[in-house]
């Protein structure tokens, strides 16, 4: 038992029944974001730096020539990885991704692939045979709560910097051809559960002290991805009623968006 | 979520197989199936075959992972090189190794881990044949493998998935369904507290389909469950010899 957490976890109970939290917001309200776009400008194609609070996410996205997967032919193909590297938390290891990366990623890439935001029917070169491959990768490099949504934004903002090289003679030549088409825009929400409250983008603190999350993947009037975490449990009208602030969510966030 | 169809998969408002959209494939559960584990049940949901067994509550090593307020529950999905159409590489991938983690958080909700210190209670879940449900057949099998070696439980957790295909939100997708339809919405469930405990989606739904799925997802869940508490009362009913599927 981490005495610490146990401690932080009382004192965030306490203030969530009087209705505050610890860093003065509303149950639904975002920190501040904010997102600067081709940071890596020399060698990735497309880059983003995102600040959520004091959680700090960089994506790169990487374009390369290869087989589509068999069942699809003609579309491109998108990957997306995570590292939670030892530079943003005491509790990051290096090593091969652990089970909290390897969800970070899937939930990420299951709402950007689920709204279809990149088209990947326009990246194929040759059908069966030759696509561009999108890599999203993801490196956390502050961990204060919330990886989900910082990461999806990071994604988001890198995928919509980024461009698609030249391919010549079999060979890829890292310079534009054309801008990565992209059609929408997906954004997730994370909410913790603290006994009966519901908190909007939690910070790391309140994620100690959480019973359940719960993500969900909005391109504005659809869902497109949820994911449950964490040992607590939803009521059926908790999920609607977070799916309800989601929509009404996106459309401030997506403001940001560049 | 992959390709589209060529065909149409809701005929006159019938699937593939004849079901109604509300309607769930048909489910064997059995509790007891294995000598050497503490506990175990086999589950057949449609064209599905799922074992899960359960080791424990036993010492846990290394002890550096003990955890000396409660047992640690270690829970693994794993499907067979076979249970799929293109064999799967044998081990952990990174689909099993989420698929895992939601599984045991959403039992860790109904395991009384605070009864046994420095333990661990382990489930093994096998898909020997797979015919998309798996996560929720591997919940609903491990549920009652936990209750069926003894292990203190405050309900079993049923699994059961809703989805979207051709437009229509329909119950407990099957393979075809799940490849070529536009959503896919696994739940774990506590019928006794009406609490959601496994929640995933991926696909394309709007509000008010989600709805519709949910609603779907947990009627279909307590359906599961009276299958559950079926298969637990019939282990010790029955004076059954060996388990059917060997």
């Amino acid at each position: 038992m981490d005495i610490n957490r146990e401690l932080k976890r009382h004192f965030i109970g306490r203030l969530v029944q009087d209705g505050r939290r610890i860093d003065g917001r509303g149950f639904d309200e975002m920190r501040e974001i904010s997102i600067e776009q081709n940071v890596i400008p020399d060698k990735a194609e497309g880059s983003a730096f995102v600040k959520l609070g004091n959680t700090e996410v960089l994506c790169g996205v990487k374009m390369d020539v290869g087989e589509p997967f068999p069942d699809t032919p003609e579309e491109g193909v998108m990957m997306t990885g995570a590292e939670l590297v030892p530079i943003a938390s005491p509790e990051f290891e290096a090593g091969r991704p652990g089970e909290d990366a390897i969800e970070l990623a899937r939930v990420v890439d299951r709402g950007i692939r689920e709204s279809h935001m990149i088209s990947l029917d326009k990246l194929v070169i040759s059908p069966g045979e030759r696509v561009w491959m999108v890599f999203i990768d993801l490196h956390i490099l502050n961990h204060d709560g919330n990886l989900i949504d910082a990461s999806t934004l990071a994604a988001v903002s890198a995928l919509k910097s980024a461009w698609v090289p030249k391919f010549e003679d079999e060979k890829v030549i890292r310079e534009k051809s054309s801008d990565l088409p992209i059609s929408k825009i997906p954004l997730s929400f994370t909410y913790a559960k603290i006994d009966d409250a519901i908190l909007l983008d939690p910070i790391l603190d309140e994620e100690f002290a959480m019973d359940a999350r719960l993500t969900v993947t909005t391109s504005g009037t659809h869902l497109h991805a949820m994911q449950k975490g964490e040992t607590g449990a939803f009521k059926p009208e908790e999920v609607f009623n977070i799916v309800d602030t989601t929509f009404s969510k996106y459309k401030e966030v997506k403001k940001l968006i560049k | 979520m992959g390709g589209k169809s060529s065909t149409p998969l809701i005929v006159k408002g019938k699937r593939l197989d004849g079901r109604k959209p509300e309607e769930l494939r048909p489910i064997k559960i059995e509790a007891g199936v294995l000598n050497r584990a503490d506990g175990s049940c086999y589950v057949e949901w449609g064209k599905n075959k799922v074992i899960a067994a359960v080791y424990g509550p036993r010492e846990l090593h290394p002890k550096h992972l003990q955890d000396n307020t409660q047992a640690v529950l270690r829970c693994r999905y794993n499907m067979a090189p076979f249970s799929v159409d293109d064999r799967k590489r044998p081990g952990p991938d990174r689909r099993s190794v989420e698929i895992s983690k939601v599984i045991r958080e959403a039992l860790e909700r109904v395991v009384f881990l605070n009864y046994f210190p420095t333990s661990a209670i382990d489930v093994f879940m096998e898909v020997l044949q797979a015919d998309a449900g798996t996560r929720c057949a591997a919940l609903t099998a491990a549920s009652v493998a936990l209750a069926d070696a003894g292990v203190p439980m405050r309900d079993l957790v049923a699994g059961c998935a809703a989805g979207k295909v051709d437009g229509t939100v329909v119950l407990d997708l099957m393979q075809e369904e799940d490849n070529y339809g536009e959503g896919d919405l696994p739940l774990g469930y506590i019928p006794s507290k009406d609490e959601i405990v496994l929640l995933q989606m991926d696909g394309d739904f709007t509000k008010d389909e989600f709805k519709t799925a949910l609603n779907y997802a947990i009627k279909g869940a307590k359906k599961i469950y009276a299958l559950q508490k079926e298969a637990l009362k019939r282990k010790y009913t029955t004076n059954k010899e060996t388990a059917k599927w060997i």
